[in-house]
């Protein structure tokens, strides 16, 4: 199944990133629990199948609200979201190395219109922008003059501005679906793109550096930072080597998934949490303007994470870039 | 929910699918390629262009400003000149007046000269020619009071006295007149 919110009936609709909740409309009574993932919900009981009917594609796409199973099933009050939610149902190609499913979807509806709306604002780009043209230049910019001049200088950073550049947008663009409404999830919040951006990263410093310093150049001028006593070597060698090869591109990596399925993982808690109050039917009711305030504290907080981690990803390749592609100490 | 905990293990979320490492690539390649391509030196070539004209109009506004202190400096010498001129001319007119002023009066001067000594001479030749017509007529008179002093009677000693006082007065008159 893998299902995590369960299955439903098609005819309802579910929340989108199966926040789904559960509230027993009579907490007194003992309506026998049913199992979550186990097929059609209340409207027909009887036909609570162990065997569910493969879900149908609008629902895979989670195009629905969470108020129709809010009292179809009894089992929970709150359904608690787990990573099952990063790895939904293939909608095209399923079991294919094309396996298409909705992190993917989401990807490209972001791509798209992030490629269509920039190409409308380049082609009619001029001289006196206009407010859109305004804030994309404000951000070329800013990664201009805070990322690339900071770290890699001007004269050397126009060779990798556009590279950077690039990063900075596409990041942004992809941790910026976890805040859109209907997306719902960072394109970073799954493994490929973090990794793939981080290799990027990886294979860029690399082979700058070599081209530089030729391989055992640039190992020497990476691993063996001079003023240290010999004997250190032995325990500074490795350390350094791991880091070159591994440890950079692994913890960029990290850092950007960590952040965006952390992310992700806490705005479905406070929202469902605020629903999941609102309908208790109990005095818990009170609690849920409080609860709404924190998850829109937390959406704004997650709108903050997607600019930052950008920020750091893009920092932080180009402060390896430059440290791969400097002159010897 | 449990029961989709069992089917997603958490190793999955370090480890990427073929198919997610496939797409993401495609993704990653299009956007690259359509950014690094097309939009960014779309974008750059405004941006550039902004920043020439910026340092262009500045170093304009540059020259230009130079052109004008140049030219106010040009001013001013000229307008100096031109006072400096001024103060001559001015200097030149008066004295030139002066000089003709002087010159007036010394003609004015020569001129009263001339006019008094031909009135000068005017009068000396009126007074010789008033003494000569005197001389003659101060003789007639002497013989017509001689004659009348003859013809008249000589026991009237009061007429007489006032014929010679007659006389005497026309003589004295005489010469007032004419002098």
């Amino acid at each position: 199944m893998g299902r995590p919110c369960g299955a439903h009936d098609p005819g309802r609709q579910r929340d989108r990133d199966c926040t789904t909740i559960q509230a027993d409309p009579q907490p007194g009574t003992a309506e026998p629990k049913r199992p979550r993932a186990s097929g059609l919900a209340a409207p027909t009981p009887g036909t609570d199948a162990r065997t569910p009917p493969r879900r149908p594609r609008e629902i895979a796409l989670n195009t629905s609200d969470a108020t129709g199973s809010l009292l179809a099933e009894g089992d929970s009050f709150f359904h608690v979201p787990t990573i099952a939610e990063f790895f939904p149902d293939a909608i095209l190609f399923e079991g294919t190395w094309f396996e298409f499913n909705r992190v993917q979807l989401v990807r490209l509806i972001i791509l798209v219109v992030v490629l269509v709306g920039m190409s409308v604002i380049a082609s009619r780009s001029k001289l006196v922008p206009g407010r859109i043209q305004s804030i994309v230049e404000i951000l070329i910019e800013f990664v201009n003059t805070s990322i690339i001049a900071n770290t890699l200088g001007l004269r050397e950073g126009k060779r990798f501005a556009p590279m950077l550049v690039t990063m900075f947008f596409f990041i942004f663009a992809m941790n910026l679906g976890g805040v859109i409404p209907g997306l719902n999830l960072a394109g970073t919040s799954v493994i490929g793109m973090p990794l793939l951006l981080a290799l990027w990263t990886f294979v860029t410093y690399l082979f700058f550096g070599i081209k530089k310093h030729g391989l055992g150049g640039y190992l020497k001028h990476e691993t063996m930072p001079p003023g240290v006593p010999k004997p250190i070597y032995a325990l500074l060698i490795p350390i350094e080597l791991l880091q070159v090869v591994l440890i950079r591109w692994a913890s960029l990596t990290i850092r950007l998934l960590a952040n965006m399925v952390a992310g992700h993982i806490m705005m479905v808690v406070f929202i469902g949490m605020t629903q999941a109050l609102l309908f208790s039917g109990s005095a818990l009711i009170a609690l849920a303007p409080f609860s709404g305030a924190l998850a829109i504290g937390i959406y704004g907080f997650e709108i903050f994470v997607a600019a930052l981690q950008a920020f750091i990803f893009t920092m932080l390749t180009a402060v390896y870039i430059q440290m791969a592609t400097a002159d010897e100490h | 929910m449990i029961q989709a905990e069992e089917s997603v293990p958490g190793w999955r979320l370090l480890v990427p699918a073929p198919a997610e490492i496939i797409w993401t690539l495609i993704f990653l390649v299009i956007f690259a390629l359509v950014f690094m391509r097309f939009i960014l030196p779309r974008l750059n070539a405004v941006l550039d262009e902004r920043s020439e004209k910026i340092e262009g109009g500045l170093k304009k506004a540059e020259e230009v400003q130079q052109q004008a202190d140049q030219l106010k400096d040009t001013q001013e010498q000229e307008l100096a000149a031109a006072r400096q001129e001024a103060a001559s001319i001015r200097e030149k007119a008066r004295a030139d007046g002066a000089r003709i002023v002087e010159e007036a009066k010394t003609r004015a001067e020569t001129e009263n000269e001339r006019i008094l000594a031909a009135g000068r001479q005017q009068l000396s030749a009126e007074r010789t020619s008033a003494e000569a017509q005197l001389r003659g007529e101060v003789g007639t008179l002497a013989s017509d009071l001689a004659s009348k002093i003859v013809g008249e009677s000589l026991s009237d000693d009061e007429r007489s006295r006032r014929v010679i006082d007659r006389f005497l007065d026309d003589l004295d008159q005489a010469p007032t007149a004419t002098r």
